[in-house]
């Protein structure tokens, strides 16, 4: 029997979404994001550093065409803002925030590749308030793999993807210089 | 009682002996050397009663070690060293006559102070102390300490050590007046206003560290000027801790012109190690003169094996471990270098530099010619000053495990391949492992 | 990633990547500083002591403001160096301050290798303000940050520093810093504060300043101690001035992009004529603004150090 045993340490993985399969959800969530607010008036869009960044400017895109509007794009680096700083392994690497937009009164749409904990959400909504005072924020993201520890819920799910804790979902982009793909690996 | 150290191999100097010879001592004093071949028509006499034997074989015998180089600290710093805990120390390292320098509180520039100093020594010494007598009064400079009183009462030289006589008239008549006493001059080599403020060697390493340095030239500039005095006056000089190549070439010239009574130490910091020692501000590698650079080294070297420097003397300086530590500006200079002395130079032996007996020359036997003592010989009637000496093994610098209350050496984990094992002094037998 | 000592003691300890990181995270935190709500709460819960030996308003500003942006408390804790050789000593001063617990010391010191020392002691953090005459690492980061940011590259600049390099901590700082980040060195002064020796360091001397600051790219001048006028190193601050200070025509004989930059405070006409300082090229308050960022970004890398 040993000969089907996987051996120890080695990540095994599984394609959860494709390319394809990207494109098709990104559409639907920026028709779901319009259904919602009505519309693209007074919308803005931050991705999280770094994977929703790429994410934020596809779903942009997206509802630049639907809507026939401007969509004010911004990166938010929440380094600084993290929970476990003193305790991670090592210091997070801080990147640019690069929201050059006015945020007071608008309605912010956070854009995050995975939700798990919370805790990341938790940080990025302290950042922005630390940027301005916004009508509203929602939060949509690529794939939700459950285990919350804080109170948070997205508002636009591409994916739900039931985990367990020891699996971890790696997002791969093209913007990154890899195949647009979301993977489930585990040891 | 008769003691009899057996098969070493026995080096001295001043009878030309290096063999493998039995030691004999009696009541004290050195009986006699017998050499392989003497040693079958006295065989009937062995194993008498009362006889302690020693065997030394694969060991080495030498003279007790004569330093003319200490701070004992006592009286007044009792808290850096004291003349119990230095002489034990002294001891430890093969060493059986200590001199010690005057820089006290108050300064050894009076019969009293040199009386107390003896007769300390006499109830708590672990070897003979020769006391140095400041050559000014409280080493000031100014005005000649009693000399002639201080010499009646047991000083066997003067120096201001810690400080040299700024002042060349001064400098001029000491050497002058010091005639009448047939006694050496000891002098600390420095230009106090080019080492100003210094702290270590002149070099790129002090510019980087940002310490201020101390150029050669401080210590060569006042060793040219003392052997010019030298010359004026007919005194006998003895040029203390030389720690630059220059002042070698400065010494080395002015013997082969033969002009002066000038003899010359440097120490086992100045051929061991170099400026680089200071790392990262260890206080411990601060010594006045600093440690220099390794083209010194070289030079210290060549002088000890060419005849340029007479003696290896230590400038053992004990320091408290609170001065130490803190501002390296801050710290004060010096090196406790009793209980390392004999390792460090034994590595001369084993690079060449010096043999056996050169060895033991400059650590026995020149010294005490300089100061007029008969030791430093394994000579028939000579005090049983002896030790005996492990050079087969490995042995670990511990400053924890020194007998000395100063901790501060720089070769502290450095591993030696040369030790005393045995040292008799003041007819004690001190044995260690 | 991440810097490798728990202790920013010096430039010598850093390698190139460290320095590349420090002044990558800095870029981060000058967008911080941009903003209406200037802190952020990445350090909350620390503390940072400023011990400073030396009286400078500047530098502990500097600092302070830096922690604080940073969500740490502050204590500001001055020691008159007269007090120092008869009072406390350093070693129990330090403890002290680390039994407050404090994770993060700021120590100035009149005596070089004191940041060395409390590294070597503490286990909180030791940051080097200036120790005597060894090294001042956070205004050297913070000035090849300003020149990164103002001439995109710092490999295969030409620059020159300007006036007492034997005793300027800044100057030892910058030297390491841009020579470890494959900038050309120029050393120009009085041969009293210029030692020779430095030429070991693959730098270049000059005592002609016009010869010095030919085609430079950075002109980078120090302060001059007028109280050393006195001790021998140069006659009078008048002749200083007439020798190494820095005149437009001086300037003339860089690169016309070429930066002026100063540590502060400044000595007008004794080191640098007001017209330069005030000049176009000078970029002496960017540094400021600078140093700001730079200690921020040092003092978040060094707490993600795990020992
Ligand atoms: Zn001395």
């Amino acid at each position: 029997m040993a000969a089907f045993r996987i051996p120890k340490g080695i990540p095994v993985s599984k394609v959860l979404l494709n390319k394809e399969d990207i494109g098709r959800i990104i559409t639907r969530m920026a028709h779901e994001i319009i259904e919602k607010n009505k519309g693209v008036s007074s919308l803005c869009l931050i991705g999280i550093q770094r994977g929703g960044v790429h994410l934020a400017g596809r779903l942009a895109a997206r509802l630049e065409e639907i809507g026939r509007r401007n969509i004010p794009v911004g990166a938010l680096d929440i380094a600084l803002y993290r929970d476990d700083i003193t305790v991670r392994k090592e210091q997070p690497v801080v990147r640019r925030t690069e929201v050059a937009f006015e945020i007071n009164n608008e309605k912010v749409v956070l854009v995050d590749d995975v939700l798990f904990t919370g805790r990341s959400i938790r940080a990025a909504m302290d950042a922005v308030m630390d940027l301005g005072r916004p009508s509203a924020i929602q939060l949509a993201v690529l794939v939700d793999r459950g285990h919350r520890e804080l109170p948070i819920k997205a508002d636009f799910v591409g994916k739900n993807v039931p985990t367990s804790i020891d699996e971890t979902v790696k997002v791969e982009f093209e913007e990154d210089g890899l195949e647009d793909r979301v993977v489930l690996e585990w040891v | 009682m008769k003691i009899v150290i057996k098969n070493g191999r026995v080096i001295d100097p001043s009878q030309g002996i290096d063999g493998v010879c039995d030691l004999v001592i009696e009541d004290g004093k050195i009986k006699e050397v017998k050499s392989e071949k003497s040693k079958g028509k006295s065989q009937g006499h062995e194993n008498s009663r009362g006889t302690k034997e020693i065997d030394a074989s694969g060991k080495l015998v030498f003279p007790g070690l004569v330093d003319l180089h200490v701070h004992l600290r006592e009286p007044g710093y009792e808290y850096k060293e004291t003349i119990r805990t230095g002489t034990a120390a002294a001891v430890k390292g093969g060493i059986t006559s200590v001199c010690c320098m005057p820089n006290t509180n108050p300064v050894n520039d009076n019969s009293s102070v040199t009386e107390f100093i003896l007769k300390k020594a006499a109830s708590e010494g672990a070897c003979r102390v020769f006391p140095i007598g400041a050559i000014t009064k409280g080493q000031k400079g100014e005005e000649l300490a009693e000399m002639s009183i201080m010499h009646e009462a047991g000083c066997i030289a003067f120096s201001d050590d810690g400080r040299p006589v700024v002042d060349s008239l001064m400098m001029r008549r000491a050497m002058e007046y010091s005639r009448i006493l047939k006694v050496p001059l000891i002098s600390h080599c420095e230009d106090l206003a080019l080492s100003a403020g210094g702290v270590m060697h002149e070099g790129l390493l002090s510019v980087t560290l940002g310490l201020k340095g101390i150029p050669s030239q401080a210590e060569e500039v006042m060793v040219a000027r003392d052997i010019a005095l030298a010359e004026l006056t007919g005194g006998r000089l003895h040029i203390a801790h030389v720690s630059t190549g220059g002042s070698v070439a400065l010494i080395r010239s002015a013997k082969k012109r033969g002009i002066a009574d000038i003899t010359a130490e440097t120490c086992p910091h100045y051929f061991s190690i170099t400026e680089e020692a200071v790392g990262n501000y260890d206080a411990n590698a601060k010594v006045n003169p600093p440690l220099r650079s390794r083209k010194d080294v070289e030079a210290i070297k060549r002088g000890l094996s060419d005849g340029t420097i007479d003696v290896i003397a230590t400038d053992h300086a004990p320091h408290h471990r609170d001065e130490k530590l803190g501002e390296f500006d801050f710290a004060p200079s010096g090196i406790s270098g009793l209980e390392t002395s004999l390792g460090l130079s034994m590595r001369l032996v084993d690079e060449g530099v010096l043999t056996y007996s050169g060895l033991v020359e400059k650590m026995a036997l020149r010294p005490s010619g300089i100061i007029g003592i008969d030791r430093g010989t394994l000579r028939p009637g000579a005090e049983a000053d002896v030790v005996v000496v492990d050079c087969a093994g490995e042995c670990k610098v511990d400053a924890g495990e020194f007998l000395s209350k100063g901790k501060n050496t720089p070769f502290d984990g450095w591993t030696l391949s040369a030790k005393a094992v045995l040292t008799i002094s003041l007819g004690r037998i001190h044995e260690w492992e | 990633m991440g810097l490798k000592s728990k202790d920013l003691v010096g430039i010598k300890a850093l390698d190139a990547a460290d320095i590349e990181q420090i002044l990558d995270t800095a870029a981060g935190f000058k967008d911080v500083l941009g903003r209406d709500i200037k802190k952020v709460p990445a350090l909350r819960g620390k503390t940072t002591v400023n011990l400073f030996y030396e009286p400078s308003t500047r530098t502990r500003t500097s600092f302070e403001l830096a922690a604080k942006r940073l969500s740490t408390d502050v204590i500001n804790f001055s020691v008159s160096t007269s007090s120092v050789v008869k009072g406390e000593s350093l070693r129990d001063t330090a403890l002290t301050i680390q039994a407050l617990g404090a994770d993060f010391i700021v120590v100035r010191h009149s005596c070089s290798g004191v940041a060395h020392f409390l590294a070597d002691n503490l286990a909180s953090s030791v940051l080097n303000a200036g120790d005597g005459t060894n090294e001042h690492p956070t205004q050297a980061l913070l000035d090849l940050f300003t020149i990164r940011e103002k001439k995109g590259v710092i490999r295969g600049l030409e620059v020159a520093i300007v006036g007492d390099i034997l005793h300027s901590r800044v100057a030892k700082s910058n030297i390491y810093a841009l020579k470890k980040m494959g900038a050309g060195v120029r050393l120009i002064g009085p041969p009293t504060l210029v030692p020779d020796v430095l030429k070991d360091l693959d730098v270049e001397i000059y005592s002609d300043m016009e010869k010095g600051l030919k085609d430079a790219d950075i002109v980078m001048m120090l302060r001059i101690q007028v109280e050393r006028q006195g001790k021998g190193f140069f006659p009078t601050t008048v002749e200083y001035f007439r020798n190494w200070g820095l005149t437009p025509e001086r300037l003339a004989r860089a690169k016309k992009s070429a930066l002026v930059m100063h540590p502060g405070p400044m000595n007008r006409g004794v080191e640098i004529a007001s017209d330069v300082a005030d000049g176009m090229r000078s970029v002496i308050l960017d540094q400021v603004t600078n140093g700001l960022a730079v200690r921020m970004a040092v003092l978040y890398l060094l707490a993600g150090v795990k020992e």
